[in-house]
């Protein structure tokens, strides 16, 4: 009995594109600003996949989408920091999250 | 050769972790308590850094489980409890654009994945070097020096702006806006 499993790019792509979709969709979707937050981050995930991905069956031997994806993670970390201070600094004046109530930039 | 040494162990690992990151990425964004949401991203992140084992970045995965499971998930869980809520069960709800979101969401998916099928990549033949780290500090210090240095400033500014931004209490801001 063969059992014909393979992985090729085209398998990680479309994880990628998935976990993409599903980030975007909570970005879209979600009341609460950290939250947002945290759907931002599975969207970045989703493009470390890509970039290992394709420095594996692409570019084996140059380690650019793995250098790229260790950007991406530095990137990211600074990002969420940010991120929340803006939200408990909004937080501490607005007493709330929800990202519907934050239109004061509105003309 | 048995049936045990005719599956490829690669291919089943990539369809357990995928199915492990697809199921967590969902319940982070479906589950309504946004302590529980946060606790399944790191599940996701966890599952990601043997994904990464899969692809030979032993490197990134240890990176990836040091960075995001425990210092993103860990800050983001003390920013929730700095934001008290008198309920959690309801801190993560959904707003009226749910149906538009899942159709141009689909469309996303829909489109990545058919694009990235028809491509015809130029595969290479041959294989990661064992030896991961010792390239990547040689490529880091060597030939992306610059961007390296860039890395740690934006680091250094994302720290001291962090700090600024949360530290910022004014008198007025306590009584107004009440």
């Amino acid at each position: 009995m063969q059992l014909t499993l393979s992985v090729s790019l085209t398998h990680y792509l479309v994880l990628s594109a998935i976990l993409f979709g599903i980030g975007l969709f909570g970005v879209l979707v979600k009341k609460n600003a950290i939250s947002v937050l945290i759907c931002i981050e599975l969207m970045l995930n989703a493009v470390n996949i890509n970039f290992i991905a394709i420095s594996k069956y692409v570019t084996p031997g140059d380690f650019i989408g793995q250098i790229f994806a260790i950007f991406v993670i530095t990137v990211a970390a600074a990002e969420v920091g940010i991120g929340l201070a803006i939200i408990i600094a909004i937080y501490r004046n607005r007493l709330s999250v929800n990202l519907d109530e934050f239109d004061w930039l509105k003309w | 050769m048995g049936l045990v040494d005719s599956i490829n162990w690669m291919a089943v690992a990539f369809y357990v972790l995928a199915a492990h990151i697809v199921v967590s990425a969902l319940l982070v964004v479906c589950v309504r308590n946004i302590v529980h949401s946060v606790l399944w991203l790191a599940v996701c992140f966890v599952a990601m850094a043997g994904l990464f084992l899969t692809l030979d970045a032993d490197f990134l995965a240890a990176v990836q489980v040091m960075v995001y499971a425990g210092a993103v998930c860990i800050m983001v869980v003390f920013g929730i409890m700095l934001i008290r809520r008198s309920d959690m069960g309801h801190s993560n709800l959904f707003n009226g654009q749910t149906k538009i979101a899942g159709g141009v969401v689909a469309l996303v998916i829909v489109l990545c994945g058919a694009l990235s099928a028809r491509t015809q990549w130029l595969l290479s033949p041959n294989e990661v070097p064992a030896e991961t780290v010792d390239n990547i500090a040689t490529l880091l210090l060597s030939k992306y020096v610059i961007p390296f240095e860039v890395a740690a400033l934006l680091l250094l500014v994302a720290l001291i702006g962090a700090i600024i931004l949360a530290k910022e209490v004014t008198v007025d801001a306590t009584d107004s806006e009440r």
